[in-house]
């Protein structure tokens, strides 16, 4: 075990949210972050593109939200924990994010994750 | 004296937080009766200890702290903590009762123990902390336990190691243990088991490990304490570094506990689901 973990064998799959993460998804975590309050949830809904600008999205970030696409939105240096209440204002659950992440359907999402309980 | 009666272990997911209301009406429901069947010798454990205060060992997802100040080991120092809006719609619970006069000690004996925490008079409490809460008071009857909420980082990596909690958990035991008034002490350590929300490994459980994990816990947790971030990150998944909260609960205990209750069941929402009941040796 070596003390920092920079040289680590990535996982596949998995990204750990690190120093490097936290600098490129600041303004989109920000964003993210702000839906915790429902006047805020309102005003994105009602200019979306307004609403990015104001947290000072870049391209990238912004098209991964329009697009509603939550590894772009990862790339981008979204943070799971911060993601989830952007999802949230559409209801999607997180069972809805794993499907769309692992390009399966919704119910073969969830029957791999009963049969992982076998 | 202070007195460290017992642990708890339970996950924390947000889907609980808007099942709990309803759990008499889901108590035949084929997805939640597993889950809710897991929790009545827990709570009756609880009620037999009656105990005067909860220290909660939790990590906020994104409702207190932002990635602007993220500390590593934060303690609640409030009077009282307020449950809030966390963006996708679980009911909000009522108010918890602090006790910052113990909050003080713990936050003064780690300090002096080289543990470097961040003190918070006030602090919201989001589902990390009120949905175990929750499950072991039904009804939200919490109202007369004084509580201590510990959170711990498992946002921005790095996240302390494994180890780290297991000592951060043995300081707030002898914390805890070196407090004047008779006080009758419960801990609990909240979130896992195994989980990942993000990523294309979305949907990763791993009972094997979980197991493993229930099972060291009890009586060999230094074994646990071997794992780092990374590590745990593989075998675990992303959201299973929760796990270092189960480990720091199971370091405020004494070597020596009697397990009185255990569970495993997959899955609630993504996660595999744990409870764990631990009596601390007198």
């Amino acid at each position: 075990m070596s003390l920092i973990t920079h040289h680590e064998v990535p996982i596949p799959g998995t990204y750990m949210f690190d120093g490097r993460a936290a600098m490129k998804g600041y303004a989109l975590n920000k964003m993210c972050y702000s839906f915790n309050n429902a006047e805020n949830r309102a005003e994105f809904k009602n200019d979306e593109d307004a609403y990015c600008t104001k947290y000072g999205l870049n391209d990238e970030q912004r098209k991964a939200i329009h697009e509603r696409n939550v590894l772009a939105m990862i790339h981008a240096g979204g943070c799971i924990y911060y993601l989830a209440k952007f999802a949230g204002i559409f209801g999607l659950n997180v069972q809805e994010i794993g499907a769309q992440q692992t390009g399966m359907t919704l119910e073969a999402f969830r029957q791999k994750l009963k049969d992982q309980g076998e | 004296m202070a007195r460290v009666v017992g642990g708890l272990t339970t996950s924390h997911i947000p889907a609980i937080g808007n099942a709990v209301p309803r759990e008499k009406e889901l108590a035949n429901d084929p997805y939640w009766k597993p889950f809710f069947a897991a929790y009545p010798p827990a709570r009756a454990w609880l009620q037999k200890m009656n105990p005067d205060v909860a220290v909660v060992i939790y990590n906020d997802h994104g409702l207190n702290f932002f990635l602007d100040k993220m500390p590593t080991f934060a303690i609640g120092a409030a009077a009282r903590y307020e449950n809030a809006d966390e963006g996708w719609g679980i009911p909000k619970t009522p108010p918890y009762q602090g006790d910052p006069e113990l909050s003080w000690h713990i936050i003064e004996s780690l300090v002096a123990d080289e543990f470097d925490i961040t003190s918070c008079q006030e602090m919201l409490v989001d589902h990390g902390f009120t949905v175990p809460m929750s499950l072991f008071w039904p009804g939200n009857s919490y109202g007369g336990i004084k509580t201590v909420p510990v959170c711990i980082n498992t946002v921005q990596h790095p996240l302390p190691s494994p180890l780290r909690c297991f000592k951060l958990g043995q300081a707030i035991g002898r914390a805890i243990e070196s407090y004047p008034k008779d006080l009758k002490v419960v801990v609990l350590g909240t979130g896992g088991m195994s989980h990942q929300l993000d990523g294309e490994r979305a949907g990763f459980i791993n009972k094997k490990f979980d197991l493993l994990c229930l099972d060291k816990l009890v009586n060999e947790p230094e074994f646990l304490t071997k794992y780092s971030i990374h590590e745990l990150v593989r075998e675990a998944g992303a959201q299973g570094a929760e796990f270092i909260l189960w480990l720091a609960m199971r370091g405020v205990l004494h070597g020596h506990v009697t397990k009185i209750h255990s569970s495993y069941h997959i899955a609630v929402s993504n996660t595999a689901t744990g409870l764990l009941v631990l009596e601390n040796a007198a």
